[in-house]
């Protein structure tokens, strides 16, 4: 046996008692009950939406954003009811007046006031974008969500369907299907409705493969939860963050190709007016009346501006991985 | 053993899995044999050990008898009942009694949901309860039992530590007052520390309510600790099967004993005079498994019979089964 050195002679050795320390007793005192709560939380509770709502707020493009699109849909539903003028009412003795008092934004070619116009076109694009938008999520996450859930042979055959259809350009169907239905509103609402979600079914597919083998799902399985309660309850709202993005990118998407339609002369028909009308008439007279063309074209843009950082707002602050 | 009821009666399980190789169609999928044959039993309110390295097919075996993959051959008989066939729709109430904890607690509970919806879930799909009312009430006294606070029920899961979700995931099993668990690495992912406590929670559970456990882990210390039987798997076969103490006394398999060797042992002087028995090369694919016994590749006592014939597994006395061809 080797012979135990000590190599700290002046510190006790065990087994240690009160005396080698010379603590008197009454030094210690009892820790009150209250203090005896290690598994207190003290920090509130803060809810995936809770975070979200919180981060969004500290972004100011954001912010700017929605309070751009908040102030528009305001225009949108009180301008047209509050103004003298009508989106159709003419006036032969105040045609292509420049912007003034009367008129905010002028009057075109029938002396119609430009500012009502947009306001009214606002109606008409906003509605676009936000139907569109969430008839589409509505469509793609449960399509998706069936095809990513299932998987294997129906997952095969869902996404080799919308394979299909999206190899063709979208513009296609929606100029065949504004021709077969003619050009209005409704058609033009159908025809995005009909194109627009395959973007939100893959996306969402993508989303649901990835975590329906995570233990949560698993363990909703194993205490008897069903197909439909684990795809509703658990993946679904789980794979939603980036979903909402998507669709928030639709509403511009949209709008955009609402506006593009109108410009080409296949969307909303006279004498109603969306932006994309609005632009194309003002180009006619683009040299000799630019804010006709000009009032139009910075009412989409701004638009789409809000939007888009709406959007990236959005991504921002649903996705974890960036989270600060 | 037998006059003993078993509650778990796995016998000739099997698991492959098929997957994509090279190539396309049919003929080119590959067959994964995640667990081939293995039998045990496992006797009502007692503790089944299944340890082996990563990949021998142990979270198989547990999931298996869940029915979460679908056996390819074989069956479970659980209390009685065969339930390997069993249409899902029929399956639903025996959930009740099978329930299982998983490895991670951090993956394992749903980040949307409060802890109130994740232990009450169970309640409401099983209709246990048939108010939200009942429902809290019940999710209360289940937090308690795991030692968690009231207050915390209403908060999510990302709010709290290792070991604090772990005991959601134990109260979520208990929720439905099963008498089977499977506890799938229970303590694997979490501090030594707040293993103690993790598995202090099983063994109470298990003598108030007489629950049954199969215990994966691949910590022999802990799996000694709590089974009262232990299975060793290699590459998808169980290889030893017995008691708890016959099995670490006498360890029969050469893989089992040097499976044990690797064991960290806390005393030193014990430490330097178990000598560790080092494995040669890697654990061959389960794609791919040798012929005969699987683990005639890295066996130092390995002759021609074992690459000609399966080695069965037999018994060796008071319920010790080994399956080698030079019984040791």
């Amino acid at each position: 046996m080797r012979k135990k050195i000590n190599m700290f002679p002046e510190q006790p050795q065990p087994p240690y008692t009160m005396a080698d320390k010379d603590i008197p007793a009454e030094l210690f005192e009892l820790l009150p009950e209250d203090e005896k709560k290690t598994d207190v939380i003290n920090r509130p509770s803060i809810s995936y939406w809770k975070n979200a709502w919180i981060k969004i707020k500290s972004d100011k493009l954001a912010v700017a954003g929605f309070i751009f699109l908040f102030i528009m849909v305001l225009i949108a539903i009180f301008v047209p009811i509050f103004s003298p003028y009508t989106y159709d009412g003419q006036d032969y003795n105040a045609i292509y007046q420049t912007p003034s008092m009367e008129h905010l934004m002028g009057t075109d070619m029938f002396g119609r006031d430009l500012f009502v116009r947009v306001a009214y076109g606002a109606r008409i694009s906003l509605t676009i974008g936000i139907v569109t938008a969430l008839v589409n999520m509505v469509i793609g996450v449960l399509y998706g969500g069936i095809s990513g859930f299932f998987g294997g042979k129906v997952d095969m055959l869902m996404m080799r369907f919308v394979d299909v259809f999206a190899a063709v350009p979208s513009l296609l169907y929606i100029i065949l299907l504004m021709m077969f239905l003619g050009a209005n509103l409704r058609s033009i609402l159908i025809a995005l409705c009909l194109t627009y979600w395959f973007s939100t079914a893959r996306q969402t597919r993508g989303q649901i493969l990835s975590i329906r083998n995570q233990d949560f799902a698993v363990a909703a399985k194993v205490v008897g939860e069903s197909n439909l309660r684990i795809l509703i309850r658990h993946l679904i709202p789980n794979s939603f963050g980036p979903i909402i993005v998507t669709v928030m990118f639709l509403i511009p998407a949209a709008i955009f190709d609402e506006a593009f339609l109108s410009f080409i002369g296949i969307g909303i028909s006279v004498p109603v007016a969306s932006w994309g009308t609005l632009a194309n008439d003002g180009m006619a007279t683009m040299g000799a009346y630019p804010h006709l063309m000009i009032f139009p074209a910075l009412a989409i843009s701004l638009t789409m501006f809000a939007l888009n950082f709406i959007g990236d707002g959005l991504r921002d602050a649903l996705d974890p991985r960036l989270k600060k | 053993m037998k006059e003993q009821k078993a509650l778990i009666d796995v016998q000739h399980l099997k698991m492959y899995f098929s997957i994509a190789g090279k190539g396309f169609g049919k003929k080119s999928r590959l067959t994964l044999k995640a667990v081939d044959d293995v039998s045990f039993s496992i006797t009502k309110g007692t503790t089944f050990g299944l340890v082996g390295e990563s990949g021998c097919g142990k979270t198989t075996v547990g999931r298996t008898i869940l029915k979460l993959y679908e056996a390819t051959d074989g069956k479970v008989i659980y209390d009685g009942q065969e339930i390997t066939k069993m249409p899902e729709k029929e399956f639903t109430p025996y959930r009740r009694d099978m329930q299982m904890i998983f490895q991670d607690p951090y993956t394992s509970l749903d980040p949307r949901q409060t802890v109130n919806e994740i232990i009450g879930a169970p309640l409401m799909v099983q209709k246990l309860v048939s108010s939200t009312a009942e429902r809290d009430e019940r999710v209360r006294e289940l937090v308690a039992m795991v030692g968690l606070k009231d207050d915390h029920i209403n908060r999510y899961p990302h709010e709290f530590s290792g070991g604090q979700r772990q005991r959601i995931g134990i109260a979520r099993a208990l929720a439905l007052k099963p008498r089977f668990i499977v506890c799938d690495e229970p303590i694997s992912a979490l501090d030594v520390s707040i293993q103690a406590q993790v598995v202090n929670i099983l063994e109470e559970f298990q003598q108030e309510m007489g629950l049954t456990y199969l215990f994966i882990s691949h910590d022999l210390s802990m799996v000694r600790h709590i089974s009262h039987r232990v299975g060793v798997m290699y590459l998808g076969h169980l290889v030893e099967v017995a008691d708890v103490e016959e099995l670490f006394r006498h360890k029969r398999h050469p893989y089992t004993q040097s499976l044990m060797s690797a064991a960290p042992v806390a005393d030193p002087r014990e430490a330097t005079s178990n000598k560790r028995i080092i494995l040669e090369g890697d654990v061959p694919s389960p794609l791919n498994p040798p012929s005969g016994c699987p683990f005639r590749t890295r066996c130092r006592y390995a002759k021609d019979i074992c690459s000609e014939a399966m080695p069965e597994l037999t018994d060796v006395g008071s319920g010790h089964f080994v399956a080698c061809h030079n019984m040791l």
